[in-house]
Parts: C-alpha cells; sequence; structure tokens
C-alpha cells in the first residue's frame, strides 16, 4: 500500500503529495470497470472500493452501475464504476445499454469515466482480447487487468506482459482479484499518470472475425500459451450434465435444500418461539401494567420477535442458493431446466432470474435486464414474484409446523412437513410456468431468440465470500424487521387500542377490528376469520408481517395471551383454512418492493396493476378450492 | 455474415498455408463427401466430434453475438455434454463452453475439420 508513492520517484513522500500533483480540483477521478461477464469485475470492485457488491460465478450477475470510492495511499480518492459485462460496444440487451451509456458519459448521474480498467479472463485471452480493441479505440487511459492469473498458473497458460502492453500500447498487469495478488498495480496506476493509449494498429471494429484475428494475432506475438482445460470442470460436468444422474441429483439437491432448511432449523425456530411467549408473560408481568407495557410487549416482542425467530431458515436458504451461485452449478441448472423453459416459450436465460427469485424477487427483477428480448423480459418480469421467496418461507414454516402432523411419508427423508413445503414450492413454479405458457401465447408472443449460455469453470465457494452474503442478508432481514414489520406492527397496535375507553375492550371493537371485520364476509369462503384478514391487509406491505400481525393480536387477546403463535393459530384456523392460506400465500402478489420494482422496470404501472389483480383472482379461487376440498 | 464461395479461400485463422492448399485440392478432385459437408450442422457432431464452423444462418445480429462468444467461421468446435434429451448442448469453442439450443445449433453450419485425430477422439485438444 505505502509503496504506491513510490511510483512518482520523489523520496519525500509527504512533500510529494503537495508539490509532485497537479492542482486538481475538489472534484475526484471516474475510472470505469469494464470487461466481459463473468470476468471478475465485481470481485475487483469489492477489492478496490472496500464495498460488498454481489459476486457469483455465473455471468451477468452485475447489471446496473455501481459507482464506489478508492482511496489511494497518498489520501486522494478515485471514483470507481463497476458495469454490467460487455462482449462489445453492441449493447443487446438493457444491462450492456447501461455499459455503453457509462462509458460514452450518456449516463444521468454518472460522469464520463477519465480512464478505464479492462478486465479480462486471462485464462481465455484469445477471446477476451478482442474486446481491447473498441476499448482501446476509445481513446481514454487504459489499464488491461488479465484476471485469474492463479487458476493460468495452476493450469499451465502463460504469457510475456510486457509483450502484450508494447502490443496494445497500454499497460498491461496480470492479477487475481480473488485471491489479492497484483491488486497493488492496479491502485498504482490509479495513483499514476494515467497517459492515453499508444496508437496502435486495431481492426475494423463491426468486423467480429477481423476482430477475432487480431486477438489471436496480438496473443500469440505475446507468447500466449492457453491453459489446459480445466481438468475438475470436465470431471463435474460428466456427472452433473449426465443424462440420468444429471436430472436425478438436479432433483436431489433440490429436496436436500428444502428438507434441511425445513429439518434443521425448525426446531430452533420452535424453542426461540415458545421463548418469546414465555419471556413476554415474564416482561409483561414485571413491568407495571400499562399502555407502554402493552405496546413493548404485544406489539413489539410477540409482534416483531414472531418473524424475528424464522432468521436460521431464511439464512440457511441464501446459504445455499450462495454455493449454488458461487461454485457454477447455477449455469448447469439453467441447462437442465431450459426444456421445460422452452416448452412454455421462455429462454433458459429466463432461469437464472427465476432462480434468484427463491431468495427475492426484487432483485430477480433485475436480473431480467440479462435478457435481450423485450417481451420475453416482460414474461419473465411478471412470473417472477410465484418463486417462493424467502419472505414466504417464514409463513410456511409457521403454518407447515402448526398444522400438519409430522408423520413419516417416505422413509424419515420425506415427512408429511418437508412434503408439505416441497408441494409449495411446487405449486409456485408450477403457477409461473402456465402463466408463462399463457403469456408467451398471447399477448407476448415472440420470435424465440437464439439460447447462448456460457458455462463458467467450477470454482470452490470461498468460506469468506459465503461468509458475507450471509451477513448481508442477515443485515437485511433485521433491518426489515426494525424498519417496515416494527412500523406496521406499531400502527396495527394503536389502531387495536382505538377508539380507547380504558384499555380492556375487545380488540373486535377497536379500529383494526373493524377493518378485519369489514372484510370478513370476503374471506369467510376461504376460512378465514376478522384475525386473519388483518394479517391479510397488512402482510400487503410484505409477506412475513403477517406472522408480527397476528402475533400482536393474539399478545393482546386475553384467550390466546399466553400461549405460542402455533397454538393460538391453531384455535383459529381449520386444517382447510390452513391449507387455504398457505396457497393465497403462494400465489398473492403481496409485497410493495416488488410492486414498485416491476413498476419501474417495465416502465408504467400497466403491467404491475395486472399482475397484481392476476395474481389475487389466482390466489383467491386457489384459497377457495383448497378450503372447500379439505374442508 | 457475408460468408462467400467456401473453399476457395483461406481461413482467416489459417496459419498453415499448405494445409489449405490440400483442401483445394481434395475438393478439385471431385470428392463429392466434402462437397457436402457443409450441409451438415452443429446438431449433427456428437459428443466429443468437432468440426470446423462454416457459417452462421442466422440474423446479422445473432450471428454477430455468436462470433463475439467464439463461434466465428474457421473456428473449430467440439461437441459436448448436454441437457437430458440433448438439447441444449454444449459446445466447446475458442476456450470457452458456450450453450445452444437446438434451434440455433441447427442453423450453424459446419464442414469437416481437417486436422481432426482419425475419428472419434473422445477428449479433443482445445482451440488456441
Amino acid at each position: 500500500m505505502s509503496d504506491c508513492s513510490d511510483c512518482h520517484g520523489c523520496g519525500n513522500a509527504a512533500a510529494n503529495t503537495a508539490v509532485g500533483e497537479l492542482p486538481r480540483p475538489a472534484s475526484v477521478r471516474t475510472v470505469a470497470l469494464v470487461g466481459p461477464p463473468n470476468s471478475g469485475k465485481t470481485t475487483l470492485f469489492n477489492r478496490l472500493t472496500g464495498l460488498r457488491q454481489k459476486v457469483a460465478n455465473f455471468p451477468g450477475v452485475t447489471v446496473e452501475q455501481h459507482t464506489g470510492i478508492a482511496e489511494l495511499a497518498d489520501g486522494r480518492s478515485v471514483s470507481i464504476v463497476d458495469l454490467p459485462g460487455i462482449y462489445s460496444l453492441h449493447p443487446r440487451s438493457e444491462d450492456e445499454q447501461v455499459a455503453y451509456d457509462v462509458l460514452h458519459g450518456a449516463r444521468d448521474g454518472t460522469p464520463k469515466p477519465e480512464a478505464v480498467l479492462l478486465v479480462l479472463d486471462s485464462t481465455n485471452l484469445g477471446r477476451h482480447l478482442m474486446l481491447a480493441a473498441p476499448i482501446l479505440a476509445l481513446g481514454l487511459p487504459t489499464l488491461i487487468i488479465l484476471n485469474m492469473a492463479d487458476d493460468l498458473r495452476s493450469r499451465g497458460g502463460k504469457l510475456d506482459l510486457r509483450k502484450l502492453a508494447h502490443e496494445l500500447g497500454a499497460p498491461v498487469t496480470l492479477i487475481s482479484a480473488r485471491g489479492g495478488e497484483g491488486v497493488e498495480e492496479v491502485f498504482d496506476f490509479l495513483a499514476g499518470a494515467m497517459a492515453k493509449p499508444m496508437p496502435t494498429l486495431l481492426p475494423v471494429l463491426h468486423d467480429v472475425p477481423k476482430c477475432r484475428e487480431w486477438a489471436g494475432s496480438v496473443g500469440s506475438k505475446a507468447g500466449y500459451l492457453p491453459p489446459i482445460a480445466p481438468k475438475w470442470t470436465r470431471r463435474l460436468d460428466a456427472v452433473f450434465l449426465h443424462p440420468v444422474a444429471g436430472p436425478l441429483l438436479f432433483l436431489v439437491i433440490v429436496v436436500g435444500v428444502i428438507r434441511t432448511i425445513f429439518m434443521a432449523a425448525l426446531p430452533l425456530s420452535n424453542a426461540a418461539q415458545s421463548a418469546i411467549a414465555v419471556s413476554g408473560k415474564w416482561i409483561a408481568a414485571t413491568l407495571p401494567p400499562s399502555l407502554a407495557t402493552s405496546l413493548i410487549v404485544d406489539g413489539v416482542w410477540k409482534g416483531v420477535g414472531s418473524v424475528l425467530v424464522f432468521l436460521p431458515q431464511v439464512l440457511l436458504l441464501f446459504l445455499f442458493i450462495g454455493i449454488l451461485e458461487d461454485s457454477g452449478y447455477l449455469a448447469r441448472a439453467a441447462l437442465i431446466a431450459d426444456r421445460t423453459m422452452a416448452r412454455v416459450g421462455l429462454q433458459g436465460k429466463s432461469f437464472i432470474p427465476l432462480l434468484s427469485a427463491y431468495g427475492c424477487a426484487v432483485p430477480a427483477i433485475l436480473a431480467t435486464r440479462t435478457i435481450e428480448n423485450k417481451r420475453d423480459r416482460i414474461a419473465t418480469i411478471l412470473i417472477a414474484p410465484f418463486m417462493t421467496c424467502s419472505a414466504r418461507l417464514p409463513v410456511y414454516a409457521l403454518l407447515i409446523a402448526a398444522f400438519i402432523p409430522d408423520r413419516h411419508l417416505i422413509g424419515s427423508v420425506i415427512t408429511a412437513q418437508v412434503a408439505a413445503l416441497l408441494g409449495l414450492y411446487a405449486i409456485g413454479f408450477l403457477a409461473a410456468v402456465v402463466t408463462a405458457r399463457l403469456l408467451k401465447s398471447s399477448v407476448l408472443k415472440s420470435a424465440q431468440a437464439p439460447f447462448v449460455l456460457e458455462m463458467p469453470s467450477y470454482r470452490w465457494p470461498t468460506v469468506h465470500s459465503l461468509g458475507l452474503r450471509l451477513l448481508d442478508r442477515a443485515k437485511v432481514f433485521l433491518q426489515r424487521a426494525g424498519t417496515v414489520i416494527l412500523l406496521v406492527t406499531v400502527v396495527l397496535w394503536v389502531m387495536a387500542h382505538v377508539p380507547y375507553s380504558g384499555g380492556h375492550e375487545p380488540i373486535e371493537q377497536s379500529l383494526a377490528g373493524t377493518m378485519g371485520r369489514t372484510i370478513e364476509p370476503l374471506i369467510k369462503p376461504l376460512g378465514f376469520n376478522w384475525k386473519i384478514g388483518i394479517g391479510l391487509i397488512t402482510s400487503l406491505a410484505a409477506r412475513e408481517t403477517i406472522i408480527s400481525t397476528l402475533g400482536t393480536i393474539y399478545g393482546m387477546d386475553p384467550d390466546s395471551q399466553g400461549m405460542d403463535l402455533q397454538k393460538a393459530l391453531r384455535q383459529d384456523l381449520t386444517l382447510g383454512g390452513a391449507v387455504a392460506l398457505l396457497i393465497f400465500f403462494a400465489f398473492a402478489m403481496q409485497c410493495m418492493s416488488t410492486v414498485a420494482v416491476v413498476r419501474r422496470e417495465t416502465g408504467g404501472w400497466m403491467w404491475p396493476i395486472l399482475q397484481f389483480s392476476y395474481m389475487g383472482v389466482l390466489a383467491y379461487v386457489g384459497a377457495f378450492i383448497a378450503f372447500h376440498a379439505i374442508g | 455474415m457475408a460468408k462467400k464461395t467456401r473453399g476457395q479461400r483461406i481461413r482467416p485463422l489459417d496459419k498453415d498455408f499448405g494445409c489449405a492448399h490440400t483442401e483445394i485440392m481434395l475438393q478439385l478432385s471431385g470428392n463429392k463427401d466434402q462437397v457436402e459437408a457443409p450441409h451438415r450442422s452443429l446438431v449433427d457432431l456428437r459428443k466429443g466430434d468437432a468440426a470446423v464452423l462454416d457459417r452462421i444462418d442466422l440474423p446479422g445480429e445473432d450471428a454477430r453475438r455468436l462470433m463475439e462468444l467464439g463461434f466465428v467461421p474457421g473456428t473449430r468446435v467440439t461437441a459436448g455434454n448436454s441437457a437430458p434429451g440433448g438439447d441444449p448442448r454444449v459446445f466447446q469453442v475458442d476456450g470457452s463452453e458456450i450453450a445452444l439450443r437446438r434451434d440455433t445449433a441447427r442453423r450453424m453450419k459446419v464442414r469437416a475439420d481437417r486436422n481432426a485425430k482419425p475419428h472419434k477422439a473422445r477428449e479433443t485438444p482445445r482451440t488456441p
């Protein structure tokens, strides 16, 4: 780090900053990170800026530009813009358009970059060097960063950096963004003078074969020896893409993940739930009985607390998603599932956003930007909220634990409870597939775009990166509990006390009760009473809010005050009603952030309104049928 | 894209002129199999088979994206693993593995690989 100041050549580092530097205005330089998809731009970005943008092992993770500040050793700072991956400067999809616009200074809010860090995968230089031509043609100071030095070495590839720099007329450095090797040279470049590239002979940019030829000749002049094929990737693919073993493993992985989420985290959540019920009683007994006590115990403790106990499930889910994404298996899963996607008229590229919708629909909808075809993109956006997101998981876990008997179904591997959870994931997926089929054969009909998916090499997910993901997800979860859910719960508590008449009026008579009873006729056919009705209303803000709402209502109700949530629920719902509620949650679009992001991404209210109504009707009809079938 | 008479022209990436010459000789000798070969497409390759990409019969923009991914006419392509049912299939091209659907692969015509090892080399060497 400290050796950065040496590159100016002066010994007196302290005076150096004052004298050796041009009197730049307060504004900082902007430098763009450019490169083909999955070349490790975001990994480097995180290293340079200390930020934590999402990284995974498949192409197209970054779909927006992200700006961060890199602090140089001499105290100056540089603004780094991380861009979505591009193959050329011919944008075809929304994410590529973003990269193109930023590079040309045409993106509002992002200044035109003064220099470029071009990140290429050193293990596949022949093809990746093609991008150097249009980037060098921009005429901006450019540092060419050959990433994945560790892979290149371990697989026996090599090249002469000096010769390559000479051929390209720009500095070249070999780094490993993951391991941190060589990153100081990037800092040196950022601190240095940033010269414009020397004029070199570049190929005609729109002629791809010519560009490839140029890249090949530059590579061979630099003595580039491509590494041998990644042995382990071939071996693993022989298993994961085996005609029989592949799909079987896919199923085993899905069932295994869901089973583990349910079985491993359930005892923890159950224990925490009873602890909350018991401690709530204890707190209520310790504090003087007053309105404030009721707010703390019923509103905050039992309300928000009953959501917090599902943190283990949610984290476990994100751990699995993280392993699948970082290892590179996700691209293989997309390949295996492509047949199904094709049958409903979607392209394989839709599968990756849909998979990430199992975590949360909001980033999934952003990830659809990689889909080039507009109609395919809208169809994918419209079906993404059907995927079982992590906010549904607490609701499912609570209701299943309360109502589905813990019986063995297929040995001890799949119990009735696990089967119920699997079933809920399945009907969500089924609804998505059927909806896609409907859309693609009617309003969103389009010609099939060619399906192209790069298969990344497998990598070991690092404990560090998985740990960071979990930390971030835990933060998001706690943030939601501490903001949206807390707010809704407190508002609900207030509404349950209005009109105020001494403190012991039944909730049924309060404003909240009236609200619930107003919609009761509408939801009675689904087997829900007014308490569930209040929960359905509050869950419009975010799905898991129904749990905090019921926690608060049951906490205030003298009949159910001492019980844990599961027991209290059993008093209010029949088995049929519980299944109806599960189905309702599987289909309904109860998430304001999703509605907002759909509006933003589709550029209007038409699609989100249509989607909200469609999913609502489906939820209602599904719940109605379920309630009447089970009784 | 604009690919004209095949065979009459040296492959853009070909450094080995002698070989190209041999090809022309073969064609001139009236070898019918060799002439028919360009009608084969990537779909006809079985796992482990390699061939040289001849042309892409797709709209300009789509062909361009495929070329950016390494499917430049004249490049050697090896068929790899596939999803169950053989669709989509992974192809090894220019140092990467790219999956294509059957519909796309059908439009990508190939010719025989002159440098191929005599019949079915299981693990084909990678293109430089």
